[in-house]
Formats: structure tokens, sequence, C-alpha cells
């Protein structure tokens, strides 16, 4: 089909292709390598592995990753959807965008900030301590950052934004058509909910909620700021491998896991929509 | 006969137009209406009105007596077959078709045994089982149909069903919405803005534009006693004199001196059982339908006639 | 009706929720006294003026812009190339090479940043901005790729052809046609990358050690605990992302094609 060599194409495309091969292939086999061969030069070995499965402080870390990232995939879904149905559907047209915006805007400041402003709400003398003893409510301040709790709580922040984009966006592709035929046919607003938007927005979902999993469980900043040292999950435990030990080799070996772990939850998620394809 | 469905005064206001402007319309028990117009003539915002999607700004709808203006779809006495079919595509044809007999609480028994009934009413019994994306396009409307009909509506109302499909699948479901219209005896309301299948269809053809209706009645009586220009030349076409409609079948090529008067033959189209000719005289454009053996050239200068009682009268 | 008030009780505490840390981020910016905690005594600058005055922070600040500029441009251009590359002409094995390219996407970045950090640490290139800039193009190109591919369909070719047969050479192609129509997608990649780079901190934080940005300066004041300074730069930020959108929105009209 192309009237001018294959030549032009190749010296384009040579670039992003060689960045990608220098820059992201040949790391990731260093450090797959660094994993099985430890920088104190004794040769092949599978330690940096069994050690993961070996020590309850290792591999806990990885079960809290995944309760934690179901806990919140769950709650930022129940929370997201029922908004997002409100912004698509409640909501009069020409205000929709301007309420989006409004829903994304607190997310303009970075990442590290939003998190660092959870603790403000959560530390020991931040605003809900402060308002509940204030009021009489509380005697003294309780425990409220550096818990399980509040990473949950900064990470569903998040995620509740992300979700009622893709589910709004979900809900908007829908043909009015559908709902319209519901109504008519003699199905009220809830009914009309269950049996014809639900179902088929629920690709869209899985889409958001596996989002949500990847997102999360690879996060180091949320749970460090607000679920500080008590309780690790992956992402922290792989940072303290460089930082306190510089050990190299188990911190690759935790990163091979984490993204094995991943990989499985996408092949799930792959193989669940091809089902709902049929 | 009493009216099933009276339309009173209806308008609808949009932007700075007036989309239905004070339009007024009776439809009989058992008929097959057709409301025929271009885009933009209100056909399509009339039938909203009537099921219930959308408000008029001004005016009443009664069904069977009963005031329904301001009634939700659900509870109507009408249901739609949309452009685009609307088919759930992730319920099976049969449990789609079930669909309003189980938001009445009908049990699933007798809720398969009537989606059965009414698949080989309209000829797709075996397709039961499949899913939307599995069908064609014609059998994907009559899944629509059928799914409308099992809920008995006092009127049916079809938002030009047949536009998706081409010309011979077009003809043949004309065919099959009649005989079904018949066997069912529900009244059909049906938007088209194409006029052949309107005279195919309807025994009650309302001609719309620009929100108004401009001529009603059976379709022999539209076509042979149009009402206003745009009805004659909207619904089969039409010279016309002197706010006078002459049908083109009406138009002979004499020797003698005609009642037309002389034109010139500019264009000369073959459509097969029939030629049809457009000649031109200082103040009028005819349209000559002419045996297809006719042979004339263009350029050539001919004498035309008709009979008086084939200049038709325009009111508007 | 019952739907409407709901719907409105629901929405206000969402938007509640939503709202909050930033709603005491940006008050406590303002605190005269020394900690970003009730009650409020205010409203003062000097956190403000402290944070202008912080040579690391402003230093960092520099740094994100540069880094975003740079590595923003370089991931747009590669990823513009590698489009243009691939929808155009018939490479083998091409589905092959797009995956390789778009595969980042679906990698953690700590992942991709733990990997850079081992393999720079094997072939001796030391932690600093350029070694982020490596991981953020990494990062933003397989996005610029993907969403520019996305948009040279059919149609675009089409014209490029025409450009062809009436004489054109292939870079004035390029660079005459088919990126100027392509400028929505070019325009969207650059800023989605500016994004990313902009508020990027594990790639950052692996791979830079004095000369950093600004999320890992930010991260370095969080070590002082709860600070104003902090709640300070944050609205800063803030503040500056708001501007830009505002000015891309105007902006953005006004690129309208007739």
């Amino acid at each position: 089909m192309a009237l001018i060599s294959n030549r032009a194409g190749w010296a384009s495309v040579s670039p992003a292709l060689g960045w990608t091969l220098v820059f992201f292939v040949l790391p990731f086999a260093a450090m797959l390598a660094i994993s099985f061969y430890p920088q104190d030069g004794s040769g092949f070995s599978l330690a940096a592995y069994t050690q993961f499965f070996a020590s309850p402080s290792y591999y806990y870390a990885l079960f809290n990753s995944l309760e934690v990232t179901g806990l919140v995939t769950a709650i930022s879904i129940l929370l997201a959807y029922p908004f997002a149905w409100i912004l698509a559907d409640v909501v009069p047209e020409r205000w929709q965008r301007l309420a989006l915006t409004l829903a994304v805007l607190p997310f303009w400041t970075s990442y590290v900030v939003r998190s660092y402003s959870w603790l403000l709400v959560l530390s020991e003398n931040g605003l809900v301590n402060a308002t509940l003893v204030k009021f009489g409510i509380l005697s003294a301040p309780i425990q409220l950052a550096n818990t399980r709790g509040a990473t949950v709580i900064g990470f569903v922040h998040f995620f509740v934004m992300l979700l009622t984009l893709t589910i709004y966006a979900n809900l908007k592709q829908l043909s009015p058509n559908y709902r319209k035929a519901a109504a008519d046919l003699g199905a009220g607003p809830i009914r009309s909910f269950i049996h014809v938007v639900l179902p088929l927005t629920l690709p869209g979902i899985m889409v958001g909620a596996f989002l949500t999993f990847v997102l999360a469980i690879g996060d180091y900043i949320t749970p460090q700021i607000l679920g500080g040292n008590n309780e690790l999950l992956m992402p922290q435990l792989i940072m303290m491998q460089i930082g306190r030990r510089g050990d190299f080799t188990s911190a690759s070996a935790l990163s091979i896991i984490l993204m094995l772990v991943v990989t499985l939850a996408y092949l799930l998620c792959a193989r669940w929509l091809k089902i709902e394809r049929t | 006969m009493k009216d099933l469905v009276t339309i009173e005064n209806l308008s609808r206001d949009f932007a700075n137009t007036k989309a239905l402007n004070d339009v007024s319309l009776a439809i009989k028990p058992g008929s097959y209406t057709v409301l025929l117009g271009p885009s933009g003539s209100g056909k399509t915002t009339l039938l909203s009105i009537l099921g219930g999607f959308l408000q008029p700004s001004s005016g009443r709808v009664l069904i069977n007596g009963a005031d329904c203006t301001n009634v939700p779809p659900a509870k109507r006495p009408t249901a739609t077959v949309f452009q685009d079919y609307a088919l759930f595509p992730h319920m099976t044809v049969e449990n789609n078709v079930g669909f309003g007999l189980r938001m009445r609480g009908v049990d699933s028994a007798t809720r398969t045994a009537r989606a059965e009934e009414m698949l080989t009413l309209v000829g797709l019994a075996q397709s039961a089982g499949k899913k939307p994306h599995q069908l064609s396009g014609g059998q994907r409307q009559r899944v629509a149909l059928a799914r409308a009909l099992i809920v008995e509506p006092a009127v049916l109302l079809l938002d030009e069903p047949l536009g998706a499909l081409d010309l011979k699948l077009r003809r043949q479901m004309q065919d099959e919405l009649k005989a079904i219209q018949k066997r069912v005896g529900t009244a059909f309301i049906h938007v088209t803005h194409d006029q052949e299948e309107a005279m195919a269809l309807a025994d009650h053809v309302v001609v719309m534009n620009n929100g108004e209706i401009e001529d009603e009645g059976t379709p022999e009586k539209v076509y042979a006693q149009p009402a206003s220009r745009f009805s004659a030349t909207f619904m089969g076409e039409s010279t016309i004199i002197n706010n006078h409609a002459i049908r083109p079948e009406h138009i002979t090529i004499v020797k003698s001196k005609g009642r037309l008067g002389s034109a010139t033959v500019a264009d000369i189209v073959y459509q097969g059982s029939y030629k049809r000719v457009l000649a031109k005289s200082d103040a009028t454009q005819f349209i000559i339908r002419m045996p297809a053996e006719t042979t004339l050239t263009v350029g050539e200068t001919v004498q035309l006639d008709c009979a008086s009682n084939h200049m038709i009268k325009l009111l508007r | 009706m019952m739907l409407r008030l709901t719907s409105s009780i629901y929405a206000a505490l969402i938007y509640g929720f939503i709202f909050l840390p930033v709603f005491v981020l940006v008050l406590f910016s303002f605190q005269a006294s020394l900690f970003p905690i009730p009650p409020f005594n205010g409203p003062s600058l000097r956190w403000y003026a402290a944070v202008l005055a912080d040579k690391r922070l402003v230093a960092g600040l520099g740094n994100s812009i540069l880094l975003a500029l740079s590595t923003s441009a370089l991931a747009t251009v590669l990823g513009f190339l590698s489009a243009w590359g691939f929808a155009r002409f018939q490479l083998p094995k091409s589905g092959l090479m797009r995956g390789l390219i778009t595969a980042p996407l679906t990698i953690s970045y700590l992942i991709i940043g733990m990997g850079l950090l081992v393999f720079f640490n094997w072939i001796g290139i030391p932690k600093s901005l350029i070694a982020v800039g490596i991981g953020h193009v990494v990062i933003n190109m397989p996005l610029c790729f993907a969403i520019i591919y996305s948009q040279m369909g059919d149609h675009q070719a089409n014209i490029e052809r025409a450009a062809r047969d009436l004489g054109a050479p292939e870079w004035k192609v390029l660079s005459l046609i088919t990126a100027p129509l392509l400028w929505p997608a070019i325009f969207a990649s650059f800023f989605l990358s500016m994004t990313f780079s902009w508020d990027e901190f594990v790639i950052s934080f692996l791979l830079t050690r004095f000369d950093t940005t600004l999320p890992v300066e930010i991260w370095n004041l969080l070590r002082a605990g709860l600070n104003p300074k902090t709640n300070a730069v944050g609205s800063l930020v803030f503040g500056v992302s708001i501007l830009m959108a505002i000015l891309f929105e105007v902006f953005a009209f006004r690129k309208r094609p007739a």
C-alpha cells in the first residue's frame, strides 16, 4: 500500500522503539537478573524469592496490599456509581461539565500534597480530632492517622474521583433509547436501572475497578504518608529494601512478585470481559 | 365510532421555533395512520408526545377518553418501536420480548409462552435464544415489534421503523407490518418521510410540514385531491399552474393545440415501466409520465393537454 | 421529588468529602501561628513568604518545570514519529512492536523506577535530573503514541495521498499536512505528559540525590511533620494548576478550527 519504501517507516519508528528497548526492556531485564544474582557476588540464588514466601512480615505485606486494595476498590465503586449517575442523569445537561470539573478540581493539587492534606484532617491535632474534642464528644484525641483506615480513606478519596469520571463516560455513552424503551414497557427508574443500565455498564465498571486495583496496589505515597510504618504494604516494603539496606536484589524480587500479581489480575479481568461479550 | 386517540390543539415550542403549531387530530380504533413529512415537519415530535417522552407546551392528548397529557410512558396504553430498535443487547430475544410482561409482574412460565406466541406472529420463533447482535436488521425490527405488541397497547407508535433497511427488505417488511396490524387489530401510528411507504401502508395519511398538518385522509383521497401545494408535491409529484395541481399521469402529449399549451422537452428519465419527462414553458415546469416506448428528444417542442376534471384546485 | 432530594443530599456529601482536605490545606496555609491545625489564627502570608524564600523549594519548582517541558516535548515527538511510522507503513510484526511501545502503560511507576535504578547503577549513570528525565519519557511516550496513533485513520491517509499526488516530498507532507491535522492529538499528548511529569514522585525520588523535583522537595518537607509551609507550597501548586487549566480552556477555544 505504501508507495515509498518502508525505510522511511523504519526510520520513523526506530527512535521510540530504541528508547523503549534501552530504557524499559533492558532495565526490566536487569532487574530480573539482579533478583537472581545477589550483589555479594554469590552467584545464582533464589533466596530473594524464597525469603518472601518464608518470612511472614514479607508475605503479609502482599496480603495487606490485596486486602486494602480490594477494600478501596469496592468502597470507591459503591460511592462513585451513584455520584456518576447523579452527574449524568439528574444534573441538567448544561451544568454537567461544570459539576464534573468541580469534582475533579481538588485533585489538581499534587498527589503528595493531597495525601498530606488528609493528615491535616486525621492526625492527632488535626481537624477531626480537634473538632470532636472541642465539642466534648471526645475527651482525648483518637488515633486516626497512621492506620489502615487512614490509608483507605486517602485512596478512596482519589479513586472515587477517577471512577466517577469513567462511570460517567460509560453512562453517557449508553443510548437514551434503552432507557426510553424500558420506561415505555413499564419499568420505573429503579427497575430500569437494575435490568438495563447496570448490566450494560458492568463492563465499564470492571475496567475502572481494574484500573483502581493496579494504581492502588503500586502506590507508595498514600500508604507511607497516611498508613505510616505500622502496617506495611508492598510498595513500602520494596522501598525499605532500597532505602535502609541498599538491597537491590530483594527489592527487585519483590517488584517482580508485585508485577506478577498485577498480571494475574489483568488476565482474570480480560477473561471476564471476554465472557461478558458473548 | 368513537375516537381512540384525540389530539387537541397540541403545540410544542423549541428554542425560537414551533416544532408543533396547534395540531389537532383524531385516530380511529384499528386504523393504520401514517404521519408523513420531511425532516423538521414535527411528525417525530408529535409521536414523542403521544408516547409520553415529550411534554407539549400546550394542548391535550386523550387516549380512550382519558387525558394522558401528563402521564409517563410506563403508565400510558401506548408502546413504541424506536428507530434504532433499542433492543437490550445483554438479553436474549425471548427476554427482550418478555420484558414488558415482567414489568407487569407476569410469572415466568406465562411470559415464555406469550413471548413464543409473539415471536411466531413475527416469524422468529427459532430465534428465541439468540442475542440481538446475532440478528440481521430486519430480524431485530421484528423483535422490537413483538416486544411492543406483547403488552397489548391501545396504540402502537412506530418511529421510522423501516429507515435502516434496504429497498427490497423494506417492501417486504411493509407487507408484513400491514398483515400484522390487520391480524392484531391494534391502531398503528407510523412516522415516515417516504411517501410510497405511506401510500402502501396507511388507511389514514396525515401530511405534515413545519409543525402543521397540511393534508389528511385516505391515500387515494390525498393523492387525487391534494389540499395544498405542499401536499401535491410531497405526496407524489404535480405540475402546478395557477393554484391548480395536475398529476403527471394526467398530462398527455397531443398533435393539435392542447389546453396546457406548448412546452420544450428539457429532460427524459427512463424508469423501467415508464418515462418521466420534464418539459418547460415560459411560466411552468411540467412533470409528465409517458409510456416507456415513447420516443421524444430533448429540445423538442410539444403540445400538452389534460382533462378539466384532472386540474385540482388547491386550498393553500 | 424524592429522587431529587436524596440525590442532592448524596451529591453534597460526596462533594464535601472531595473538597474537605483541600479546604483544610488552603485554609491553614494562611495560618499565622506555627502549626496548620485548629484553631485558625490568621490570615497571614508568612508561610507563602517562607516558601518563596526557600531556595530548595524554588529550585525544585524550576527543575520540575524544566523537566516537564523537555520530557513532554521529547515524548510527543517520539510518539508522533512512531505513530506515523506504524500508521502509514506496513511494517512486519507491527502489532508486536506497538504492544511493546505501549507496554509501560501497564507497569507501575514504582517498578519502572526500580528497573531504571538497577540499570543505571549497573551501567554507571549517576542519580540526576537527567536520569529522571529518561524515566519520564519512558512513562509518557506510550501515552503520546497511543493518543496520536488512534487519530491517524484512513481519512488522514487520503489527505496525505492527495498532497503526495500534488508533488509534495515526504518531509513536507509530514510537516505541512500531517502534523497540523493532528494538532489536537499532539496538543493533548503534550499537555497530558506535562501533567504526569510535573506531579510525578516515585521515579524522581528513586533517581535523584541533590537536585530534585518539586514533589520530592515537598516530600522532604513532610519529614518535619505538619508544617504550614507545606500547606503554602501545596496551595501555590493548586493555584497554578487552576490557572493553567483556565489558560488551556481559553487557548483551546481560540484554536478551534473554523
